[in-house]
């Protein structure tokens, strides 16, 4: 599985108030291409604009209206491979095939794509290069918030030009489900289900209709062949604003797993610690990848209620345990290293952390914890420091 | 036949109409059907057993109904079995019931099960043996195209693909993949992996099964496909089953004596593989030499009903297909099965209470055949189907999948044999057994005793134990009389007629009572709902001797087990598991495993017991001081038992009992009581359980939680205990009388409360015991060293003495026992401690 970031998508060229229907294809890209190299995190389209291109250039399969690219080659830019020219595709997304089968085949079916999965899994990363692919723009996004108001999916007005001329095509300002409706692209909703519920429903007019009614000016934008939405939420959340049946049944649902193997998860945490902790100024720590790895097996195994060598069940605790809590654990146990310890990462210096993690409802958890403890951890061979430094803490 | 070339053109080549199969194949099936139609041969010809000829007639029975097995089992050894599943959609079972509807012989020309079952005989021992008799392809109906799925079922762990014969029920035992695996050539995978697939059983689907039949020449998918398997033949040879070899010499003279009879009107449906050695021109005599001096073992056989779940490959022994509802459906639509398929879904999942409409339905519909094209496939697949069930129907979340999975794509579809059907071996084997064990069936009720130390009442028990298991309640465990011993056994016998039917039914599980009930014992496991159900199952396993039953049992019991979340269900467990232990030990079992899942379940009790303790209203603190006192006992007898990894089960038990006594949420009951455990076990000192009971009663305790807690201290019993322990009764009175006289009024109801309980006799005998005062030299203090805490050190010599005339009677001593006396005396009052 590729490393999950989560990306605070800096759009630098949204606020614009050109007419929503007048679509000129390249504007959008203009703002991305200025930022260039000084961008932090360049977008995917660009970070991978050779790989898009080659691909674009030898698929010779059918593409659906407005796609830059056929479903096939879709699939071969996430899940990488290699061209008949020669071309090597670095994989974006290391997972299940099936999973990224579904997704693009849903795009292009023009029902809206809904991916689903704990914090960590690589929704926004796996959305942000669907869009980059299918559509060649992955800014047109929407982030959700709780204070994510109706303007943000349908459109606000310039208020200036509204006192100034009226009510007309200029004093209105395009939301990016606008724009990517009237130009035939791939809009982008972030934490769907943070949004207020009442927010929600707008989308579904949006997706069923295919087409956003302006009252105001007694007109509607219609969406153009080509359109569609992608949408990520965490499943953890589902209490949050879940979504009605109205709005799922527009959507088809993508679950992303959590890492597959323990190898792939030890690799994704060990790079993330340590780019986490060069960006902290943090002292390199020798050695620690054999914590690193107990960690992410305590993580897994809790997560899945079985013990590695799939022998014995456990109960499961009520946090996620995602891939990136483990990091966090690693990264703070670091810290404790390097600055109270000995500059190498023990027992001792993450068994806080992972209690911190997994005992998240004090009743419930404590039990479960304290189980794995005594009928797991005890036993297991090597891991008689953990033993003891869990129960200290756990006391 | 005339007819053929009218109907289709062309017959392919001369000779008879040989048409390969994958067995199991919905699409095999059709096209097998299509091309008899076309062809009306006036005799066809399958791939099986021939001893199952005269079997054939019953398929045509009103009770018949697929999925059913031929079963074919050695006469003196019911256990030696092999069996030959057919599903509805198998294209054997088509070309059989096309053969009876149309009139026209069908026969079986494979090698004789006499043979096949005498190879199994032969290599009793190597698992790879065992696999002779699937030789055939029914079982094998593994996809692979040839009969002889033999190369996928091999890549499996043992149990299952093996085609019929041997992961049958009744098969020996466990059977692990063959140790050559990896050098026996799948042809399948190779054909599908020059067509660029990874996956050999959606190459078949792709180009085999989902074409349709119907338009165009009923013979061409077998024409090309003989093409493809004789070039791979060629290459590979036998693919590394000698045994083919055998096989195929003995269907090439059954086809050219069928010829000779019928003429060229001769149809032949068997696995693919095969065609190309069919197919081929041989020596008469060569046949004949290769067959000759064959190994036989009398052969009986029979047809029995047979599930979809053992047709899957999830059921352990089964035919080796993933998706028998899948073929099935995709067998029975007669057309535009994906809708059909995805509208059965949705009213699956309507039956759940899951909101699926119809709108549901196109969109995975659409859904379906979209990945189907981006993946390049003619139709979708079950793979589409379910991707596009996923993403659309269920959320993305694989759980009602699973539910989906379990009821349509397996299924739930059982077989019916009609009455007719001879007996099966089971029958047979506990024949036997009844005559060996000399244990005959009357109608009349009787008791039977049984010493199981001995080898016949042994054998006779765990004959019982297992005939219950299956369902066949011919004994009833009855309490024994006089006796408590865990070696006696009394059953109450009575041979009702109806369990001759129970038995034919629960041949369905294995040809020997033992391989059945084994097999039964583990879906009984794996299906079991409570915690307790799988530790009872486990008792009987110990009961019945299923020692191969056990692993499973112990698996799910441990599963189970963790996550089970109710400590009371823990607790009610574990005394069944230690009673299991102890029986284990009396009847010579290994009871390591037991030892070990018992060892963790009181891990997990010592774990959860707190907090589970907590904010309890009386009835289930009541219950819980139940659980306390029946894990006390469990975890004494435990700890006896050496276990690596567990360390001092009871002084952790202790350290528990020790949490429970000191905290304030607890019941008092549950309290009380944890205090009397440690007191009794010497971890907690007088000073300190008076303390205790000092705290639990003073008058900042509610009065109904201070008379719970005297009622847990004291234990239920009527109170004879505090009668007869000086030590107890000590500690109560000594709390009492230090009581202040203000305070006293208080506690006076909570007392009352307890003791008004009390039987009077008791209430009297307590009364003059507190008036004499504690014994002169007896007293609490001096209970140390000998005897139990709480009683005299001594022995009373006056009371002892009294009962010597009884006992010189019973040993015969003679009232005047002369110079012994003393001596008698003395040792008789040691046995008296």
């Amino acid at each position: 599985m590729s490393v999950p970031v989560e990306p605070t998508p800096v759009e630098p060229s949204q606020h614009r108030s050109a007419p929503a229907n007048t679509g000129a294809g390249e504007k959008g890209r203009a703002g991305a291409a200025q930022a260039g190299p000084e961008a932090l995190r360049p977008h995917a389209e660009d970070a991978f604009a050779a790989e898009l291109a080659a691909l674009a250039a030898q698929d010779d399969r059918p593409r659906p209206a407005r796609w830059k690219l056929s479903p096939w080659a879709v699939a071969t830019y996430l899940l990488g491979g290699t061209l008949p020219d020669g071309t090597v595709i670095t994989p974006k997304y290391v997972g299940p095939r099936r999973i990224v089968e579904v997704a693009v085949t849903t795009l292009a079916t023009d029902r809206a794509l809904l991916l689903l999965g704990v914090p960590g899994t690589a929704k926004t990363w796996v959305s942000e290069h669907l869009a980059a692919a299918v559509s060649g723009d992955s800014t047109l996004l929407v982030q959700g918030t709780a204070g994510t108001p109706e303007e943000a999916i349908r459109y606000g007005w310039n208020y200036a030009q509204l006192l100034a001329h009226g009510p007309s095509r200029d004093a209105l300002v395009p939301s990016p489900v606008m724009r990517a409706m009237a130009e035939g692209m791939t809009a982008r909703v972030e934490e769907l289900t943070r949004i207020p519920a009442d927010v929600q429903d707008t989308l579904i007019t949006i997706l069923s209709e295919k087409t956003l009614p302006i009252p105001e000016l007694g007109a509607e934008v219609q969406a153009v062949r080509g359109f569609n939405l992608i949408a990520t939420a965490n499943d953890r959340d589902r209490g949050v604003n879940d979504l009605s049946s109205a709005l799922r049944r527009r959507f088809n649902t993508v679950v992303l797993p959590l890492p597959e193997s323990p190898e792939a998860e030890v690799d994704i945490v060990s790079r993330r610690v340590d780019q986490i902790g060069r960006s902290l100024d943090l002292p390199a720590v020798p050695d620690g990848v054999d914590e690193i790895r107990r960690v992410v097996t305590v993580f897994r195994e809790l997560r899945d209620g079985v013990t590695t060598d799939r022998r014995t069940k456990l109960k499961s605790p009520s946090g996620t345990l995602s891939t990136a809590e483990a990091i966090s654990v690693v990264t703070g146990g670091l810290a404790l290293a390097a600055h109270f310890g000995d500059g190498v990462l023990r027992a001792g210096d993450v068994a806080a952390g992972i209690l911190g993690a997994v005992v998240r409802d004090p009743a419930a958890d404590r039990v479960v914890w304290q189980e794995y403890l005594e009928t797991v951890v005890r036993e297991r061979d090597g891991w008689k420091d953990f033993y003891r430094a869990c129960r200290e803490v756990s006391a | 036949m005339a007819g053929a070339e009218g109907t289709a053109g062309h017959r392919p080549g001369a000779g008879p109409l040989l048409l390969g199969v994958r067995h199991h194949g919905p699409g095999s099936a059709r096209a097998v059907r299509a091309a008899l139609d076309a062809a009306r041969p006036r005799v066809v010809l399958i791939e099986g057993p021939p001893e199952a000829d005269a079997l054939i007639p019953l398929a045509a029975e009103e009770g018949m109904r697929p999925p059913v097995a031929l079963l074919a089992h050695a006469v003196d050894e019911p256990g030696r079995s092999a069996f030959w599943p057919l599903a509805g959609f198998s294209p054997e079972w088509v070309a059989i019931r096309w053969a009876l509807r149309h009139d026209v012989p069908a026969r079986f020309i494979d090698l004789p099960a006499t043979h096949t079952l005498a190879w199994q005989r032969e290599d009793t021992g190597t698992p790879e043996g065992k696999r002779a008799p699937q030789t055939d392809g029914a079982p094998d109906g593994e996809g692979a195209p040839g009969g002889d799925g033999a190369p996928s079922g091999e890549v499996r762990p043992g149990g299952d693909g093996a085609p019929g014969g041997d992961g049958a029920p009744g098969g020996e035992g466990a059977e692990d993949a063959p140790a050559d695996a990896g050098v026996r050539v799948d042809p399948l995978a190779a054909l599908a992996g020059a067509a660029g697939y990874d996956d050999p059983e959606r190459w078949w689907e792709d180009v085999v099964e989902h074409r349709g039949v119907g338009e165009g020449d009923p013979y061409a998918p077998f024409l090309v496909l003989e093409e493809a398997m004789a070039a791979l033949r060629e290459v590979h040879g036998s693919g590394g089953h000698d045994r083919d070899l055998v096989r195929e010499a003995y269907m090439r003279l059954q086809v050219r004596a069928a010829t000779r009879e019928f003429g060229e009107d001769v149809a032949v449906v068997c696995g693919a593989w095969h065609v190309p050695a069919l197919r081929r021109k041989t020596a008469v005599g060569a046949d004949r030499a290769l067959l000759k001096g064959l190994p036989k073992v009398k052969t009986d056989m029979t047809w029995v009903p047979w599930t979809h779940r053992r047709l899957a490959r999830a059921g352990g022994y089964g035919a080796g297909i993933d998706s028998p509802g899948w073929y099935a459906h995709l067998f029975a639509a007669p057309d535009r099965p994906v809708e059909r398929w995805l509208t059965k879904v949705a009213g699956l999942l309507r039956e759940e209470d899951r909101i699926v409409s119809s709108a549901h339905v196109i969109e995975a519909v659409r859904l379906a055949e979209t990945l189907a094209a981006m993946r390049g496939r003619p139709l979708p697949g079950l793979s589409e189907t379910t991707d596009a069930v996923r993403a659309v129907m269920c959320d993305g979340s694989d759980v009602p999948l699973a539910l989906v999975r379990d009821r349509l794509v397996v299924g739930d579809v059982l077989g019916e044999v009609p009455e007719s059907a001879p007996a099966v071996p089971l029958q047979r084997d506990l024949a036997g057994l009844q005559r060996r064990l000399r244990l005959r069936p009357e109608a009349a009720e009787r008791e039977l005793e049984l010493d199981l130390r001995g080898g016949t009442d042994a054998g006779r028990s765990r004959l019982l134990h297992r005939l219950r298991l299956l369902g066949v309640g011919w004994g009833e465990p009855a309490a024994s009389r006089g006796s408590t011993g865990t070696f006696r056994e009394t059953w109450r016998l009575r041979w009702e007629p109806e369990l001759s039917v129970r038995v034919a039914e629960a041949g369905v599980w294995g040809t020997t009572v033992l391989a059945a009930a084994t097999a039964k014992a583990e879906a009984d496991a794996v299906g079991a709902g409570a915690l307790a159900e799988v530790t009872r199952l486990a008792e009987q396993c110990l009961l019945a001797g299923l020692a191969d039953a056990l692993p499973v049992v112990m698996r799910v019991l441990a599963d189970r087990a963790a996550l089970d979340a109710d400590v009371g269900h823990l607790a009610q467990a574990l005394p069944a598991l230690v009673r299991s232990l102890r029986y284990g030990d009396v009847r010579g079992t290994d009871t390591a495993a037991l030892a070990e899942v018992a060892a963790g379940l009181a891990e997990r009790i010592f774990v959860a017991l707190p907090p589970a303790c907590a904010v309890l209203d009386a009835d289930a603190a009541e219950e819980m001081r139940r659980h306390v006192n029946a894990v006390h006992t469990a975890v004494g007898l435990l700890g006896d038992t050496p276990m690596a990894g567990h360390g001092d089960l009871r002084a952790r038990w202790h350290g528990v009992l020790g949490v429970l006594s000191g905290r304030d949420t607890i019941p008092g009951v549950v309290r009380g009581r944890a205090v009397r455990l440690l007191l009794d076990d010497g971890e907690v000192e007088q000073e300190k359980a008076a303390r205790l009971m000092g705290l639990a009663l003073s008058p900042g305790t509610a009065p109904a939680d201070a008379a719970a807690w005297i009622e847990g201290f004291v234990g239920g019993g009527g109170g004879m205990l505090l009668v007869h322990d000086e030590r107890l009764l000590a500690l109560v009175d000594d709390w009492l009388t230090g009581v202040p006289a203000q305070a006293f009024t208080d506690v006076l109801p909570l007392l009352r409360r307890t003791f008004s309980a009390y039987e009077p006799g008791v209430r009297r005998s307590l009364g003059e015991l507190v008036r004499r005062g504690p014994r002169p030299g007896g007293g609490p203090a001096g209970a140390t060293a000998a005897g139990p805490p709480g009683f005299g050190a001594d022995l009373d010599r006056e009371r002892a003495d009294a009962v010597l005339p009884v006992l010189r009677l019973l040993l015969g001593l003679g009232p005047d026992g002369a110079g012994a006396q003393d001596a008698s005396g003395g040792e008789l009052a040691g046995a008296a401690r």
